[in-house]
């Protein structure tokens, strides 16, 4: 070891081919491959349907990436279904009343409000994250189903339901653009940015986060803000998409967010924050889906199919801290 | 200076509750010395370099440096004065790399609404520290908990150093570490004495003990029982001073 400039750090040695880190496109790709040769004759190359699939899955990509950032410093956030659909009432009953900008507030306000309470039952009252959010899930949940006694709130504002994921860009469907950002901001967030790295020395060990002197339940209750917000986001896209706030969106989102995250490659303990393969994980996700359905399988399958490959991606995922 | 002791312990006493962990104990540390600190369990080791890396409080006693003395109230102030700890059970960061390590809670980043890590920069100041402690880490993008034991406590010690400390404190650093290892461990150890470090140095491995120290220290039941040059002991002495009464030491010197 002789010449230790930095220059050695950037040989090609360092640049070897993982094939573990690209495992993840691999996959998606077999999927597609083998998708794209049984069901050839039942439309899943068309563009419709390709397109179909990237809508189905956008706003759980979205959620997953913040989900992703949660799991990362080792907590969880099971309140994000019901904050969805909370956000989404609320966001629509604003817009009748007020337009389109005061709505957006409102529905971020929500998440931001119900993110703030996760982190303080989670971080300040030192309640385990698991439980905290799911008692605060059966309470967004109430108040989704209480706030307009169970009826959907129609969205007739056409600017809205065109900037929030009912419109297309030339070709591109909104929904679309606002995956792409949010994906990209919390890649750029979690590898390179200071923000991001704390949140990883959180998660990986937060005895020595501390001791380096990194306010972890600073970080935490900041992430279960920023959460609480990208679930308010989710809730605003299903209900321009939609057209339409109802109390049953995000319902049965947590699952699948959960499953595209650990099929992702992120660890269940924590300290793993790879956000374009949570994404990636997601659009595996939303492509069986598609194959199922065209192959002829009923829903009550597909679940069935999704637990299945939950189970799959959690014993090939990271495992936890060594003893 | 006048005595040539960067760090003086002077009658230190602490008590957790009516437990006694440390009575009326003394300690000296001279410039660019390792001292070697044994004792049984419970003897009052850990407890003793926690006051001086601002871990506890001592109820009484002085703490002086360069002999003037010194308020060690928390981990903050002693890395002030100059005072690094080297846990036993690794205060790393298993999943992420060495730089990240290295620099935890230090992180270069730019200035900006958004701070940007500047990883290149802490990688080079990585490399320089690793090569300056000759440490032998070929890929520091390695993620740490797929680096050897004897690797990781070499980069726990590598952040201490990197702090530009006076004094290091080392709490059982070759515990747990496969033989080859801990060979290296020691090495490294002695090597810091030439950045002009000076070094307290735990263990219950006598082996460990004589194979870098100046001098050693002995702790019994929260008493500094003995002090003894390391030219000048034996292991058996040693032994006897951790394990036996007075009474019974001198008889059987008899």
């Amino acid at each position: 070891m002789g010449n230790m400039g930095g220059a050695d750090l950037y040989s090609p040695m360092d640049r070897k081919f993982k094939v573990k880190e690209y495992a993840i496109f691999l996959i998606l790709l077999g999927i597609f491959i083998v998708f794209a040769f049984f069901l050839r004759d039942r439309g899943f190359l068309s563009l419709v349907n390709l397109m179909n699939i990237f809508r189905q899955t956008a706003i759980i990509s979205i959620m997953a990436v913040g989900f992703t950032f949660m799991l990362a410093s080792g907590e969880f956030d099971l309140s994000i279904g019901s904050t969805v659909a909370l956000a989404s009432l609320v966001g629509a009953l604003t817009l009748q009343r007020a337009g389109i900008l005061p709505a957006v507030f409102a529905a971020l306000g929500v998440g931001a409000l119900i993110g703030y309470a996760n982190g303080f039952f989670v971080v300040k009252a030192k309640m385990p994250s698991f439980l905290a959010t799911i008692a605060m899930m059966g309470i967004i949940h109430g108040l989704a189903r209480w706030i307009t006694h169970l009826q959907a709130v129609p969205v007739l504002n056409k600017t809205f339901t065109y900037i929030f994921g009912g419109g297309n860009i030339g070709p591109i469907p909104t929904l679309f653009v606002w995956t792409l950002v949010v994906m990209v901001i919390g890649q750029v967030a979690m590898v390179m940015t200071l923000f991001g790295r704390k949140v990883l020395a959180t998660g990986g060990n937060v005895v020595a986060a501390r001791l380096a002197g990194i306010d972890t339940e600073r970080v935490k209750w900041l992430l279960f803000i920023v959460i609480g917000m990208i679930s308010s986001l989710a809730g605003l896209l299903y209900t321009g998409r939609l057209h339409a706030a109802r109390y049953t969106y995000g319902e049965q989102d947590l699952f699948t967010v959960v499953a595209a995250v650990v099929i992702g490659g992120n660890s269940i303990y924590g300290g793993t924050g790879t956000i374009v393969g949570t994404v990636v994980g997601s659009l595996i996700l939303g492509m069986v889906n598609n194959g199922l359905i065209l192959f002829g399988f009923s829903v009550d399958q597909q679940v069935i199919f999704r637990g299945i490959m939950i189970l799959i991606a959690v014993a090939l995922s990271p495992k936890g801290p060594k003893e | 200076m006048k005595n040539g002791y960067i760090l003086e312990l002077r009658n230190i006493y602490k008590s957790f509750g009516g437990l006694r962990a440390l009575i009326d104990v003394d300690l000296n540390l001279r410039h660019g010395e390792i001292i070697g600190l044994v004792g049984d369990n419970a003897a009052g080791k850990s407890t003793l370099m926690k006051i001086v890396s601002g871990a506890y409080r001592a109820d009484e006693g002085k703490i002086l440096f360069n002999e003037e003395e010194v308020q060690i109230a928390n981990p903050k102030d002693a890395r002030k004065i100059g005072i690094e700890m080297v846990y036993q059970d690794l205060e790393l960061c298993q999943n992420l790399d060495v730089p990240a390590n290295l620099f935890l809670g230090r992180e270069l980043h730019s200035e900006t609404f958004f701070r940007f890590l500047r990883k290149r920069n802490m990688e080079k100041e990585s490399l320089d520290i690793l090569h300056r402690l000759k440490i032998d880490i070929r890929n520091p993008r390695t993620k740490v908990d797929k680096l050897s034991g004897g690797q990781q406590q070499a980069v726990a010690i590598g952040r201490a150093v990197s702090f530009d400390p006076k004094i290091v404190l080392m709490d059982e650093p070759t515990a747990n570490l496969a033989v080859v290892e801990i060979e290296k461990v020691l090495e490294l150890t002695l090597r810091l004495t030439e950045h002009n470090i000076s070094i307290i140095f735990i263990s219950h491995r006598l082996d460990d003990v004589f194979r870098v120290s100046d001098r050693i220290y002995v702790l019994k039941h929260g008493y500094m029982v003995a002090v003894k040059e390391k030219l000048k002991t034996n292991k058996e002495e040693i032994v006897k001073a951790m394990f036996m009464d007075v009474e019974e030491q001198e008889s059987l010197q008899q």
